[in-house]
């Protein structure tokens, strides 16, 4: 069976420009893989790279070097080459990304915001109310808040519409970044039941969780970041 | 892999020595939204203007895929072609209510006269099909007697979006669709665009100087200056990992709400 993620020897690093056109390496040599029904967790300091391995799976950041890929049914893609239809694509299908931050349009309400990703991500009219609703009661967000925009929701209840919307559609592949940083104990536990029956429906997790008590309950197998640390550069 | 609904080909345009647009080549497929992004001067309503035909290229084509399937360049078909392609498959959102809507006709008649323009001529067919439109675009229906010039800035642009999609185009144009509007109305409309274009899978090219409105409506990006495409690509990918020194510096320029 093909991993549903795999990263090869991928490098990245940053070109600013503006500041004289300074190089900042992110990860060199990067190489590890999510089998289905698996939990990998990036472990390491801050700013070690884990965000930016995320994000490249998603294809939101450029890598300059190696692949990332991705299994879509019974193909398999390649993010780093992939046009940007083909990741849009494979966000379509296959990759559901969740963050600290929930960024949407602003006055829209917190289960239109819910369900439109449910939509988004192929279920029916109906069952993306109903799971958005299921959801978001799971996470014990206050159902008057439902029919509110989440611009004026804490913190936390802003992640746990967050959390909501990437998980609603069943994606084979969770990118997880930090989603229950502003949350308390019980909804944390919450998110690791949510996560574990992903798991078990087949589904591979890469993620980050700096909390250590989320990470054990979650975690298959941990991966330190440092050990793709970038070699210095000759200048 | 669908087919693609619009192929533009190294679209030049000079006004005198100045290059308002230099070789802009890319491909649009049904159902997705493209935003091209750049400051005053960068080229990106002449580009707009030369896709709707109504400048002409120094050189380049513009073809479309009509609904028979056959891509046909527009520089080739007639006047008489051309203008009813843009009356019943394409839109145009224009920055200026006044430019895309008759301001001294009804709301009703603004949507209804695009339908007229396709052949339908029964009042009542024609008014209901208005009523439906402005229910829609959120215009209440007590306010379908009442011309343009008694609505708010928002409620001129919802109607604009009305005329221009009863006739169930594949193809709809925008220029700065939401600037000049307070930003409480931005919200409302871009919501409004973002669902239209979805469940209606209509192909979208929007011109913008906001980021943000290109972050939320957009699939693909394409960052001009001075009449050239500097960079382009996914949306976000460009918004958050800008390649170019341009690209960086105008992501950088925005001030973060």
């Amino acid at each position: 069976m093909t991993a549903l993620l795999t990263f090869e020897n991928v490098a990245k690093s940053f070109t600013l420009h503006l500041r004289g056109g300074v190089v900042l390496p992110v990860v060199g040599g990067a190489s590890l893989s999510v089998e289905p029904g698996e939990c990998v967790v990036l472990g390491g300091p801050s700013g070690a790279g884990k965000s930016s391995l995320l994000k490249m799976a998603y294809g939101n950041y450029r890598c300059d070097g190696g692949a990332i890929l991705v299994r879509d049914g019974d193909t398999v893609v390649d993010v780093v080459r992939a046009d940007p239809r083909a990741v849009l694509a494979l966000r379509a299908r296959v990759i559901a990304y969740v963050s600290q931050f929930l960024r949407v349009i602003p006055r829209v309400p917190a289960l239109d915001v819910v369900e439109a990703a449910g939509r988004d991500g192929g279920l029916s009219e109906e069952a993306a109310r109903g799971r958005a609703r299921d959801l978001l009661a799971r996470l014990n967000l206050p159902e008057r808040l439902w029919s509110l925009p989440p611009a004026t929701f804490s913190g936390g209840e802003q992640q746990r519409v967050n959390i909501a919307r990437g998980l609603i559609a069943d994606r084979p592949l969770l990118l997880l970044d930090e989603p229950t940083a502003s949350l308390d104990a019980q909804n944390r536990a919450v998110v690791a039941d949510l996560v574990r029956e992903k798991l078990r429906g087949g589904a591979g997790v890469l993620g980050i969780f700096h909390d250590s008590a989320m990470r054990d309950a979650v975690a298959t197998r941990v991966v330190d970041v440092t050990r793709f640390a970038p070699r210095a550069r000759a200048a | 892999m669908s087919e693609n609904l619009l192929q533009v080909r190294g679209l030049t345009k000079r006004y005198g020595t100045r290059l308002a647009c230099a070789d802009v080549s890319f491909d649009l497929v049904p159902g997705e939204v493209l935003a091209i992004v750049g400051e005053s001067g960068s080229g990106k309503s002449t580009l707009l203007s030369l896709i709707a035909t109504e400048l002409a290229p120094d050189s380049g084509t513009v073809a479309y895929r009509t609904r028979d399937g056959a891509l046909r360049d527009l520089g080739t078909l007639s006047e008489a072609g051309r203008r009813a392609l843009m009356r019943t498959e394409w839109g145009f959102v224009r920055q200026d209510a006044a430019q895309g809507l008759r301001m001294a006709v009804s709301a009703g008649g603004n949507v209804g006269e695009r339908l007229m323009g396709l052949g339908e001529r029964h009042y009542g067919r024609i008014r209901a099909q208005a009523l439906d439109w402005l229910g829609r675009v959120e215009i209440a229906a007590d306010r379908i007697d009442d011309p343009p010039t008694r609505f708010s800035g928002g409620m001129r642009q919802r109607l604009q979006i009305a005329r221009n999609l009863v006739t169930g185009p594949r193809l709809v144009l925008m220029d700065e669709p939401t600037s000049g509007l307070d930003v409480s109305v931005q919200a409302r409309l871009l919501d409004l665009i973002r669902r239209l274009s979805a469940e209606l899978g209509l192909a979208v090219i929007i011109v913008t100087h906001d980021l943000a409105v290109a972050r939320l409506l957009s699939h693909r990006i394409m960052v001009m200056r001075a009449g050239r495409v500097i960079e382009t690509g996914l949306t976000d990918r460009v918004l958050d990992d800008p390649e170019h020194a341009y690209t960086q510096l105008l992501v950088a320029s925005v001030l973060a709400a």
